[in-house]
């Protein structure tokens, strides 16, 4: 059974060589092939996950070795896969979602003439992000690590001709490459303390290692993971991301690829859980992360940047609950999955309303829309109570037991810190998904004419827009429907399903550890103040949106709306630090080069070419001199053997 | 009166014994099999001269000329099986020459060498056809006067030089002793041997005749000019140790031989003339490897010579010549080493940035490959100096690779062509890439192993000496190596850059289309030079096997 676990990542990566290698011949059914290949690799997980649930919980771990990667004396690494509960748990996830988004993807980019491309950037994007969860050591999670963010790049970039979603793209590369950075050095670490990379011994030795090392390799799987999953401080990308095709921002920038940091740091939880100052780090930074994206969230016009605010902001839970320990790590990845299917859902009904309002992306102009487009109204609707967490949904479920677990933090100062952060957000999050609802489905409809392709490059390409023509909002074709509804079960029943009994938490055990987290206070306690929370964000924005009129042009707002309708000053913030003082480093680096540099070397090459030209005149041609250079050089030859021995 | 009795006139009988019979010298043939191979193709290559109708000489050269060369790299093969490269090694001929591993080695890559340069020599398509007649590099009569009435009748009745075939093959015998040479005058012989006809191989050029002869004049002159450095050394080393054996040679050098020969009781022992006998005698060898200051034959022979016998004489002579100085610092002169080294040090390090140096304003294709040819020698010396079994295994290695290398660099030179021949000058070249981009990748190929990119031949060589001689604790050297070899990627590199990111010369020359026998000689430079790149352990390996001297 352990051989089918190739077949996973072997699946997708046929795909994307043979869609992106194929050429225009194979752009009729260029799609079908991606597709097809997608729920060939969903297949093979789900047989394998059934394999799984035939055995006992501690036999479920399986292996396999492939070849020997790197075979050097001191320096070994394996091709070599380990799919256990928590790898089959993402395994189900990615194939699941990304089959949808697959099946999604045929009717959104129908009109796209390059779109046999972009199913083979999806497919990339599946091999790799397979690959990352199923490797059975750090140095291929890198590999993997390292393809998921070039899919990601060509992704958002994929219409590369808009100047925004070029620099985007580029824009995530460069902030990833300094998490990126941070995962390199944690390996490298890892490398001169444990003598290895594989999972088993290196988790396996943090008992015989000293807090001070395992503190290091834990910030710097913290880094990584920052970059990755759009925490603070490498947030930024994230927003701009959603350049890229709306498909695109359900898989990779909602459901899968930014959860890879938190999978990071639940799959190194035994670094963590020997290195408490590196946990707190990463509590830290999940619950300041929650609030900043919550807050950007509340502030957006634009319906995707808006649901990448909160993107941010529920991996900051995610992040949150990875930092507590055993009593999260469940909890953690409970949240990852359940948000994959809703926050999914929720951006392919941003995509659907999108491509019913002629590629319109500001909430300002829509208005009324659950009369034009029913299905995705519904959908969109149960992923919205499954996201603020209303009773017996899937969020309610992840994220009250997050909410739980923070209190749980420790007993004293920082319980009520945590727990009151993840408390708030609740809160926020209401606010803003409501606010999303609301501008979108309810109220007057504040529908515009569609710009001018020719003078706004903003517009997305592939679908025929009349300049001034009126958008005709209607229900978006089957292949885009289905994924939604499917998604939206999920969003209903998942929580639900995993949480009676903790189901989830008991089927990760082998691989996390599990204890019942003890809140500061008491568990209903807690779910009725996420309640009050809950309604309170809920009301006050349909007190400010629903009750009175949406301008169609933002009003200017408050110090903090504005602030967060710039990221919270975070490019303001790269751009004054990051960017002026690289400038200037490089700007004084490139003088040393030039003045320095440059004259040592061209001096030397020019002095060389100078004693070339004398040394030459040597050579004048006459059998004499040469003769005569002979017969110098022996009796030197003579002399010097002569004077070594008198010496 | 007798004959005995108007002898006995002017004579008295001498009171010693008369002589006796002088006894058979014992020749293991079987051993000595590739020379005798070699020397036996030769002697009937003079016969085919002188018998075989003209029409038919050069297949008939040729045809025996590749059977010789291959039959004698079997027997070479042979012998490494049968162990005498190892557990087998011996001294053959009464003491003259040794059959052990470097022998085999550096015989079996000659021979192996100059199979593939005897193809370019045999290369009669480059040129069209001159009056109905196919013709080669080599001069229709060379004992025509340039630019003659004669030499014009020789053009036009076809005739050709057919003598470089068993030429070749003589020169290749002395080529073949020269390493295996164990004593001083059987060295000296074997490179008269394989001197003597590359002087007259440089002087029969097709076109530039008078740049042809002038180089054979000067090769032969300098060439004697060093024999009689060479001959004079060996005069002091035999009136130092009273042999020229290097077994004795090296006995006395350790001082294990006590009993003095009366007749030379006044000289030996006296460190002076082992000194600069010894001194005298390298001084030959360096001059034929090329090692500076004795190395200013190189360029002008180098580019006067037809291209095919440049190639042949760069690669062939290198390795015999270096086979040579092995077995002389090795065996014979190891007792010597505290007084040799840094000399040879010193020589190493002005070869190979004088090589360096020099090559980086040259014009001319054939004198930077002469230059580079040079700095080379200077590598070469560095593992030289190694004193270690690395450093014998690892020049084995270098002359192995090197020796393809330049023989498929100098075939490919002799392919661009203008109306005057071969077109030499860089200028010319410019754009080559553009408009011939096989032929000049390959180019690329065999510069980029000069320049010892890794993926060559030219790295992993360079690697094993450079190895070879920081472990024999000449880092120094090594640093200087790798200096070198900075300055040397440069013209190098330039020449790549001519090729392909110039723009073609409107005028500029044509690639001719060769025959199977160039293509073969280029195809075989680039496969060893890839081989020897990409996996280079098994040859390692075996030079490895191969570096331990007989004495």
């Amino acid at each position: 059974m352990e051989n089918l676990i190739a077949l996973l990542v072997a699946a997708p990566l046929l795909g994307a060589a043979v869609l992106l290698c194929g050429g225009r011949r194979l752009d009729r059914i260029g799609h079908w092939l991606g597709t097809l290949l997608a729920a060939a690799s969903f297949v093979v997980g789900a047989v394998l996950f059934v394999d799984m649930l035939g055995k006992g919980a501690e036999e479920r771990a399986l292996h396999q070795k492939l070849f020997s990667w790197i075979p050097v004396e001191g320096f070994q690494a394996d091709i070599a896969f380990q799919l256990d509960q928590l790898s089959m748990t993402f395994v189900l996830l990615i194939t699941g979602v990304g089959t949808l988004i697959h099946i999604y993807s045929i009717g959104y980019m129908e009109h796209d003439e390059r779109r046999r491309r972009f199913f083979g950037y999806l497919n990339l994007f599946l091999a790799a992000m397979l690959l990352l969860v199923i490797a059975d050591n750090y140095l291929l999670l890198y590999v993997g690590w390292e393809g998921v963010g070039l899919a990601s790049y060509l992704l958002i970039g994929f219409w590369q001709h808009k100047p925004s979603a070029a620099t985007a793209a580029k824009k995530a590369f460069l902030v990833n490459r300094v998490g990126d950075m941070g995962l390199s050095i944690a390996i490298m670490l890892m490398f001169t303390t444990f003598g290895t990379f594989a999972f088993g011994p290196v988790l396996g030795a943090t008992g015989e290692t000293s807090e001070g090392m395992l503190t290091a390799i834990g910030l710097m799987l913290l880094l990584a993971a920052c970059g990755k999953s759009a925490q603070v401080p490498l947030q930024s990308w994230l927003g701009d991301a959603m350049e890229g095709p709306t498909p695109v921002s359900a898989l990779i920038h909602a459901a899968t690829m930014v959860t890879a940091g938190v999978y990071l740091i639940v799959r190194s939880g035994a670094i963590f859980n020997a290195a408490p100052d590196a946990q707190l780090a990463v509590v830290i930074v999940g619950a300041v992360t929650l609030l900043f994206g919550a807050i950007v969230g509340c502030a957006k016009d634009d319906i995707k940047k808006a649901l990448a605010g909160s993107t941010m902001s529920q991996i900051g839970y995610m992040v949150l609950a990875a930092g507590l320990g055993p009593i999260g790590y469940a909890f953690a990845i409970m949240h990852l999955v359940t948000h994959g299917f809703f926050k999914a859902g929720l951006f392919l009904g941003a995509g659907s309303v999108m491509h019913g309002m002629n590629d319109e992306v500001d909430m300002r102009k829509y208005g009324g829309l659950r009369r034009y487009m029913p299905i995705t109204f519904v959908t969109f609707g149960l992923g919205y109570l499954a996201i603020i967490g209303f009773p017996g949904l899937s969020g309610f479920w992840s994220k009250d037991k997050i909410i739980e677990a923070a209190f749980a933090y420790d007993d004293g100062i920082r319980g009520w810190i945590f727990g009151g952060v993840a408390l708030l957000g609740a809160g926020i999050t209401a606010f803003y998904m409501t606010r999303v609802m609301i501008m979108t489905f309810f109220g007057e409809k504040r529908w515009q004419p569609a710009p001018d392709p020719d003078k706004d490059a903003s517009v997305e390409p592939g679908i025929e827009v009349t300049p001034g023509e009126m958008p005709h909002p209607h229900e978006s074709p089957r292949s885009m429907t289905i994924p939604m509804i499917v998604l939206a079960f999920g969003s209903v029943f998942a929580g639900a399903f995993f949480s009676i009994g903790d189901r989830f938490a008991n089927w990760l055990a082998p691989v996390t550890q599990f204890e019942h987290p003890h809140p500061v206070i008491s568990v209903p306690a807690i779910t009725t103040a996420t309640m009050v929370v809950l309604l309170a964000g809920a009301l006050i924005a349909y007190l400010m949106y629903g009750h009175r009129p949406v301008p169609v042009t933002a009003p200017r707002g408050s110090l903090l709306t504005r602030a967060a309708r710039r990221d919270l000053l975070q490019d303001d913030f790269n751009h004054v630090v990051l960017v002026r003082g690289g400038e200037h480093l490089t700007r004084s680096l490139v003088y040393v080069d030039h003045s320095l540099v440059d004259g040592v070397v061209n001096g030397t090459a020019a002095s060389f070419g100078g004693l070339s030209g004398r040394l030459r005149k040597l050579q004048n041609g006459y059998a004499r001199s040469y003769a005569v250079s002979m017969f110098g050089g022996t009796a030197i030859l003579i002399a010097a053997t002569l004077l070594m021995r008198a010496v | 009166m007798s004959a005995t009795a108007v002898h006995s006139l002017w004579t008295t009988a001498a009171e010693v014994e008369p002589l006796g019979k002088i006894p058979t010298p014992h020749i293991e043939y079987a051993q000595l099999a590739p020379v005798l191979i070699v020397v036996g193709a030769a002697v009937l290559g003079i016969l085919v001269e002188a018998f075989v109708p003209r029409r038919a000489r050069y297949y008939t050269q040729l045809f025996l000329t590749t059977v010789a060369l291959a039959a004698a790299f079997a027997a070479v093969v042979g012998l490494a099986a049968g162990g005498y490269g190892t557990t087998e090694k011996q001294i053959a001929a009464m003491g003259a020459i040794a059959v052990d591993g470097p022998a085999l080695f550096l015989q079996g890559t000659i021979l192996l060498a100059s199979l593939v340069s005897v193809f370019t020599f045999a290369e009669r398509r480059l040129d069209p056809a001159a009056h109905g007649n196919r013709i080669d590099s080599f001069a229709a009569e060379a004992a025509a006067v340039p630019g003659s009435e004669h030499e014009k009748a020789a053009v036009k009745a076809g005739f050709t030089t057919t003598e470089v075939f068993p030429l070749v093959l003589f020169a290749i015998t002395g080529m073949l002793v020269f390493p295996a040479a164990n004593d001083l005058l059987t060295l000296f012989i074997a490179l008269e041997v394989f001197s003597l006809p590359l002087y007259l191989l440089c002087a029969v050029a097709r076109r530039k005749r008078l740049m042809s002869q002038e180089a054979a004049v000067k090769y032969f002159l300098l060439g004697a000019f060093s024999s009689a450095f060479l001959l004079f050394g060996i005069a002091l080393v035999y009136g130092y140790a009273g042999s020229v054996s290097y077994a004795r040679i090296a006995d006395v050098v350790e001082g294990s031989v006590r009993t003095i020969d009366p007749a030379l009781a006044d000289t030996m022992g006296n460190d002076a003339l082992l000194l600069i006998g010894g001194a005298l005698i390298l001084m030959g060898l360096l001059f034929k490897v090329g090692a500076v200051p004795f190395h200013m034959w190189t360029p002008d022979v180098y580019q006067g010579a037809p291209t095919p016998v440049t190639g042949f004489m760069a690669a062939a002579t290198k390795v015999a010549a270096f086979g040579a100085l092995l077995r002389l610092l090795y065996v014979a002169l190891p007792g010597l080493a505290w007084d040799w080294q840094p000399v040879m040090w010193a020589i190493a390090i002005v070869t190979m940035l004088g090589g360096a140096i020099v090559a980086i304003t040259q014009t001319d294709i054939k004198r930077l490959l002469a230059y580079s040819s040079i700095a080379h020698a200077g590598f070469i010396l560095a593992g030289v100096i190694a004193t270690t079994p690395e450093g014998i295994s690892s020049v084995l290695f270098y002359l192995l690779a090197y020796s393809f290398v330049t023989i498929g660099a100098f075939a490919v030179v002799t392919l661009v062509r203008d109306a005057g021949g071969e077109a030499t000058h860089l200028s010319k070249w410019a754009g080559l890439g553009r408009r011939s981009p096989l032929v000049a990748a390959v180019f690329a190929v065999f510069l980029l192993a000069f320049a010892g990119i890794p993926l060559t031949s030219g790295f992993a060589g360079k690697f094993a000496v450079f190895k070879a001689a920081a472990e024999g604790g000449a880092g120094a050297l090594v640093v200087v190596g790798v200096i070198s070899s900075a300055i040397a990627a440069f013209f190098y590199i330039r020449v790549i850059v001519l090729m392909f990111f110039s723009e073609p010369k409107p005028e500029g020359p044509t690639v001719a289309v060769p025959s199977p026998l160039t293509m073969t000689t280029i195809g075989v430079g680039v496969a060893v030079t890839l081989v020897l790149g990409l996996a280079p352990q098994y040859f390692l390996d075996l030079a490895s096997q191969a570096g331990v001297f007989v004495r």
